[in-house]
């Protein structure tokens, strides 16, 4: 009956890590006292307290819909989207919101994105023709199957909740990570892309692939299903398979012709 | 104004969910290190003569081998479980007939076809013995 207690009172509190820089010299929590709706995200309980009890608070937010994915932040010790995580009430202890974890905290709610976006930007997250065709010449085919290879990785929004998730990234905040990976694997296992030599250097190198271990938490918090740690280890494959056969003579691509 | 504020890790993270199911996979490998290792004593063991290989069948049917494969035993069920759990992450995405085949069906099929040449191996092992 404690769920109908506090729906009763319909109030709920939540704990907020805070950081201001040109104040705090580390991070504290912060109670907030908010009237509880049913259904209510955190995301809104955050807008609640920046609009009526403490304009200071600062958090990313966009879409209110998890494709922007802006929001991400650990919950209740959890990387998850705040728009998309429903408030609860009748809980024993207070929800903790925090920043994503693994990641420098600019203020309060808000992360330092500049490492994940330079790791982004050196993958080539376009495609590369294989053969360039002319506007003349028609569009691209391709099939079904095709397409199924990569499309799940196509799905990542960048919210970063799989870097929070990854133990490897938090111990090596140099490693690619899962959701750059995912990224990679979307151009390279695209039939229509030819850049799969140039991402590759990054996949062999001491920050790709091998930095993963395999835990796999970054997938189960993926609030897009994208399997971002299929992405990763299908590229140790890849890379072994490489490794294996440098030694053969390579047969000439029509990129490297042109 | 400060620079951004950066956390320590927690250097115990590995051992607290839900990092704990994850340590516990990789921990089983010692099990099976260990079972070759019993494995491995009984080769040279034979090859040092009959009253070797004759000590090492008596340790076998001793209780503490029983109690040390028993937990082996498990150990490896545990391994085989999440070895085809996490199989599907570590290989390319299998299409059938232009569909993407859903993980679960990956890993409910290798630990079908683990559990059947484990029986089968058993069966030839008893057929073998008698």
């Amino acid at each position: 009956m404690i769920a109908a207690e506090w729906a009763a009172k319909r109030r709920v509190t939540v704990e907020v890590l805070r950081y201001r820089p040109e104040q705090d010299a580390d991070p504290s929590l912060q109670a907030y006292d908010i009237p509880y709706t049913e259904g209510m995200s955190v995301l809104q309980a955050l807008q609640h307290i920046k609009d009526h009890i403490d304009g200071t608070l600062s958090f990313r937010w966009s879409c209110r819909m998890a494709i922007c994915g802006s929001c991400g932040m650990m919950i209740g010790g959890k990387p998850q989207l705040a728009c998309q995580t429903i408030l609860r009430a009748g809980e024993d202890r207070p929800l903790r919101i925090e920043p994503l974890k693994h990641f420098a905290i600019e203020r309060d709610l808000v992360v330092t994105m500049s490492g994940f976006i330079s790791k982004l930007e050196s993958i080539f997250p376009f495609i590369i023709p294989k053969t360039s065709r002319a506007t003349t010449e028609g569009e691209y085919l391709q099939t079904p199957a095709q397409l199924a290879r990569f499309e799940n990785f196509s799905d990542c929004i960048n919210c970063m909740l799989c870097y929070a998730a990854c133990p490897q990234f938090g111990e090596n905040p140099d490693f690619l990570g899962p959701g750059v990976f995912a990224l990679l694997q979307r151009y390279n296992g695209d039939s229509r892309d030819g850049g799969r030599e140039r991402r590759m250097e990054l996949v062999h190198s001491k920050d790709g692939a091998w930095s993963c271990t395999a835990v796999g938490y970054c997938s189960d918090v993926c609030p897009k299903h994208v399997d971002p740690a299929n992405a990763v280890n299908q590229n140790k494959t890849n890379s072994a398979v490489d490794f294996f056969f440098r030694f053969l003579p390579r047969r000439r691509s029509p990129e490297r012709e042109a | 104004m400060r620079p951004p504020y950066l956390r320590a890790i927690d250097p115990h993270w590995w051992a607290k969910p839900p990092y704990l199911a994850y340590t516990l996979r990789e921990a089983t490998g010692i099990a099976i290190v260990a079972y070759a290792l019993v494995l491995l004593i009984g080769v040279i063991c034979l090859a040092l003569g009959e009253n070797a290989y004759e000590g090492w069948l008596g340790f076998l049917a001793s209780r503490w081998s029983l109690a040390l494969h028993a937990m082996i035993l498990i150990a490896m069920v545990f391994h085989v479980w999440t070895w085809f759990a996490i199989m599907p992450k570590t290989m390319p995405r299998l299409i059938i007939g232009g569909y993407y085949v859903e993980p679960r069906l990956i890993t409910a099929a290798g630990i079908m076809v683990a559990a059947l040449t484990s029986l089968l191996l058993l069966l030839i092992a008893l057929m073998i013995s008698q």
